[in-house]
């Protein structure tokens, strides 16, 4: 099987991705979308805001530009350079030029661990403006009402020197994710690992432990995505004490005593 | 191989160790019997003796008196630990209890082997502190206790697990403990109605003993619910134990307790009926049931945290008001509301409500709440009242932290101080918890100092800001870059030309822009030791006024802490500047204020400050001395060679912690002394002392850069 290759803008979702509503997060992204009010995702790693987009660019059949920040990220990485090709130089558009231009969905994952610079690209695409200036070749690109721009930021364990700007985060409109309730997230297990309920019940059971220890020892505790990753594992056999320490305990810490300890509390459990 | 030496060979060595001289010992008989060891026995055993008479003449004697016994009934390396616990001792408590251990070398090898396949609490703590902090509701904490029993908030532990062969076995023992002491707390098993019941009981201690019984079962069946890979391993560990033995007809009895909704107070019931019928043994995890103590404990935190949530509640409170005051509504009651209806009480998912509205909760207030319902089995409407302006005194909840500088006053304590090991070269190993280190606070003293120094000194000043701000962190343009955000035209216009002569492209082509970040925290520690008294003192001062001055302008973190004391019992740091102070009046007042103490034992200093530098976040972390002289304190030889050994042992410690320690001294002594310690290349010696103001920015551009 050949992998596709795909522009970046051209990538459509075509299968509607799993996605468990928790509040009206769905309705607030549609609303925003249809006002061409950008939109900022809070919450910690691994509770759902990547699959949110997904889903909402699925619903909305955009296509969807996911960058993930970084801090080397500059402002011309999302803009786009000159590349020399030939002898001559050539204008290659970044990511979020593309998206402009073709009126995706543009996310910025973890935006504040970008270049401060960046963040302040993407304030006259964020208000009523909704230009693009591209300063080296001297253009404004103007959004059509297709597009929309999407951030995302974990207001949980960054630094303070990377907070969100409050000239940033005033111009987004704000949809706060957190894990799901017991009975949701147990549900979204069943169904992205096809586990029995009782199995399902039981990682949520450890996620909650390690949660219990965010701050006396473990930075966050265990997202949803490793209690899907282990109840993947175990799907295909493997046992659920091991699971969790391959996808859950050695993911959470490098502590030695942490990982005995979590290891225990999943020993007990299973 | 080692010579063998005679007897008179050795009895001369003993004679100088134990000081025969002055003592007068006899040494023949211990010569003759060392003379039968090998010879690599006798070097071993010479070795350690001189090291113990370092500490002590009379445990190194009684120690070669049992020289022969130990070697044949332990190894090397237990010998060690057996003759460093006797000097441990000795620091600890004294001649008497040491000279205990080194008779005591049967009951010594007996403990080894229980502590070899045992568990250890200290040892298995790390692991067992997280472990049930991760298990839901109260925060517990672990203790090292002579019994096992749990006062609703610390579960209270044995230091040695050592009744199964099998050292994880011991493990999972103490696993399995922690885990049946949280279910009391957990699953209510303190609850009021116990103790009413105990008090008016005639037979108390049948009855308690009854209930502890019956209250295991309904535990039991609750953790096989909660935890059952943890049940598992339990009846497992019942059956290496003793296998359980249970009365004929016990297990129908206890069905009824067995179930899901059975309560402490079925329990209480049943105790009465069955009341002197006969037990089941008890296994070595239950531990003991102290109800009056629990109730004890109970009853103080209830209060507590009543204060506690009300405090917390105004908070969300205030914070409330402050987003509303616009829209001129007073924030109304708070309310709570199981979360999930169909879900019981039990997993405790709350929420909390204002107006009938859910609102964010903090931590702290869902982990009192959570404590409060464990307690109460709900939170009653008065909890929930936000606490009035000023009604509670938050220290009614506390009670006062000790002021360390009463300590000297009245009688000693050794509450909220440091404890630091100190190396004795000698004996070639710690002394454990030798020095006690406090902080304590500078007098500040307003009489415009530092405003002077920077007048005096405004030229120099200029000069210094100027070359700070010019190391700061910038962006720089890096050219012939392979990739970047622009075209380097000198690069294409070269490439271009080399193209059309037929010469190979380069492909270093672009610009970028390159961050060179400073990533330092700097500590400086000064010496305020009696010898700087004067204008050493004066010339320090003014050297760390124009430092702060040069270092706000280049904003790498930094923080200034003053060292003295005498002897052991106080050492004490004087916080100028932390570094999470700016640099304002107040430190500038702390500067002014620095004065001439006593002595200077380095060691605890470097070790104190060695880890307040590493609490803060950096790539690059110094640890700057200020100094005037060699490490000095009054007893224990520090001025000699053991000061020195400590000091360098201290800054060893602090390098494999990641800090760069480097000195500057006026002491034109140093460059005996200061290889040494801090190596080659980590010191300077300043021989004048009013060029010390002049020098120290410079010497810190040096080593940053």
């Amino acid at each position: 099987m050949q992998a596709r290759i795909l522009k970046p803008e051209a990538y459509f979702i075509e299968n509607e991705p799993y996605y468990q509503p928790v509040g009206d997060e769905i309705s607030v992204f549609e609303a925003a979308y249809r006002n061409q009010l950008p939109v900022l995702l809070k919450g910690p790693t691994g509770c759902g805001k990547t699959r949110f987009t997904e889903h909402m660019a699925w619903r909305l059949k955009r296509p969807l530009i996911t960058v993930s920040c970084h801090d080397d990220l500059t402002a011309s990485d999302l803009v786009g350079r000159f590349l020399v090709k030939g002898g001559e130089t050539i204008w290659v558009d970044g990511p979020l030029a593309a998206a402009v231009r073709v009126g995706g969905i543009c996310y910025l994952d973890e935006v504040v661990e970008a270049r401060k610079d960046t963040t302040v690209v993407i304030h006259p695409l964020a208000d009523d403006r909704r230009v693009l200036p591209m300063e080296k070749v001297g253009e404004l690109l103007e959004a059509t009402p297709d597009f929309c721009l999407a951030i995302s930021f974990n207001p949980g364990y960054q630094s303070v020197l990377k907070d969100l700007k409050q000239s940033t985060r005033q111009r987004f409109v704000a949809l706060e994710f957190d894990y799901p309730e017991p009975a949701l997230e147990q549900k979204i297990i069943e169904n992205e690992a096809s586990v029995d309920a009782e199995m399902a019940a039981r990682l949520v059971k450890f996620a909650h432990m390690t949660r219990n220890l965010k701050g006396s020892g473990l930075d966050e505790g265990a997202s949803t995505r490793l209690l899907v990753h282990a109840a993947k594992l175990i799907t295909s056999g493997v046992d659920p004490v091991v699971a969790c320490r391959s996808s859950i305990a050695q993911a959470l810490t490098d502590d030695v005593d942490m990982l005995v300890a979590v290891n225990e509390l999943s020993a007990s459990l299973f | 191989m080692k010579v063998r030496l005679e007897k008179d060979q050795i009895q001369v060595l003993l004679d100088e160790y134990f000081e025969v001289e002055f003592s007068f010992r006899n040494t023949e008989d211990l010569s003759l019997a060392l003379a039968q060891l090998k010879s690599d026995e006798q070097a071993f055993v010479l070795d350690w003796v001189r090291r113990i008479a370092s500490t002590h003449i009379e445990i190194a004697y009684r120690f070669t008196s049992q020289a022969s016994r130990a070697l044949h009934v332990m190894d090397e390396s237990m010998i060690e630990a057996w003759v460093l616990q006797a000097m441990d001792v000795y620091d600890r408590i004294g001649l008497h209890a040491a000279l205990k251990v080194i008779s005591g070398i049967d009951r010594f090898v007996r403990q080894g082997r229980e502590r070899a396949s045992g568990a250890l609490f200290e040892e298995q703590v790390g692991v067992l502190m997280p472990f049930v902090q991760g298990l839901s509701g109260r925060k517990l904490k672990l203790q090292q206790g002579d019994d096992l029993f749990t006062d609703t908030e610390t579960i209270y532990l044995p230091s040695v697990m050592a009744h199964l062969p099998d050292k994880r076995d011991n493990f999972l023992l103490y696993k399995v403990a922690v885990a049946y002491h949280w279910a009391q707390v957990r699953f209510g098993t303190f609850h009021q109605s116990l103790l009413h019941y105990l008090t008016h009981h005639k037979t108390p201690d049948l009855a308690l003993g009854t209930f502890h019984a019956l209250e295991t079962e309904r535990l039991n069946a609750c953790l096989g619910r909660e935890l059952p890979g943890l049940y598992r391993e339990m009846s497992v560990l019942t059956d290496k134990l003793t296998g359980r033995s249970v009365p004929d007809g016990w297990l129908e009895q206890v069905a009824e307790l067995r179930k899901q909704d059975a309560s402490v107070m079925d329990c209480i019931k049943m105790t009465e009926s069955i009341l002197g019928q006969p037990l089941p043994a008890t296994t070595c995890f239950q531990g003991q049931l102290n109800p009056a103590l629990a109730f004890e404990v109970m009853q103080q935190r209830i209060e507590r945290e009543k204060i506690a949530l009300r405090v917390a509640l105004k908070a969300v409170a205030d914070e409330l008001k402050d987003k509303s005051k616009l829209e001129r509504e007073e924030p109304g009651r708070f309310q709570i509301r199981s979360k999930d209806a169909t879900s019981q009480l039990e997993d405790m998912s709350i929420e909390l409500l204002i107006n009938g509205k859910s609102i964010p909760m903090p931590d702290d207030v869902r982990g009192t709440l959570t404590s409060i319902m464990q307690d109460l089995g709900d939170v009653p409407p008065e909890y929930l009242v936000p606490a009035g302006p000023g009604e509670y005194d938050f220290e009614t909840g506390q009670g006062r932290l000790l002021n360390p500088e009463d300590v000297w006053g009245g009688a000693y304590h050794e509450e909220g101080a440091f404890f630091y090991n100190e190396w004795d070269y000698r004996r070639k190993h710690y002394r454990k918890k030798w020095c006690v280190m406090r902080e304590m606070s500078v007098k500040p003293v307003h009489d415009g100092f530092a405003e002077r120094v920077t007048v005096k000194y405004r030229r120099l000043l200029s000069h210094l800001r100027k070359t700070f701000e010019a190391m700061r962190d910038e962006d720089r343009l890096l050219k012939r870059q392979v990739y970047g955000d622009g075209v380097d035209i000198d690069a294409f216009v070269e490439t271009w030309a080399d193209v059309h002569t037929g010469l190979e492209m380069s492909e270093r082509l672009f610009t970028r822009m390159h961050r060179e970040e400073r990533n330092i925290a700097v500590m400086f520690m000064v010496d305020m030791s009696g010898s700087t008294q004067g204008w050493v003192n004066e010339a320090e001062r003014e050297a760390l006024v124009l430092l702060a001055e040069s270092l706000e302008a280049l904003g790498d973190q930094y923080a200034i802490y003053g060292f003295t004391g005498m002897t052991r019992k106080r050492c004490e740091v004087f916080p100028v500047k932390q570094f999470d102070q700016p640099y304002d009046e107040a430190v500038k007042a702390r500067i002014s204020g620095i004065q001439a103490g006593d002595y200077t034992r380095m060691g605890a200093a470097i070790r104190h400050l060695s880890f307040r530098l590493n609490g803060v976040e950096a790539r690059t972390k110094l640890l700057i001395t200020l100094s005037d002289g060699k490490p000095d304190d009054y007893q224990d030889d520090y001025r000699s060679e053991y000061g020195i050994e400590d000091t360098r042992q201290s800054l060893f410690e602090a390098r494999r912690s990641g800090i760069h320690p480097f000195c500057i001294t006026i002491d034109e002594a140093g460059h005996d002394y200061l290889p040494h310690m801090y190596g080659g290349a980590n010191y300077t010696v300043i021989s004048e002392v009013e060029k010390l103001p002049l020098k120290v920015s410079d010497i810190y551009k040096k080593i940053t850069t």
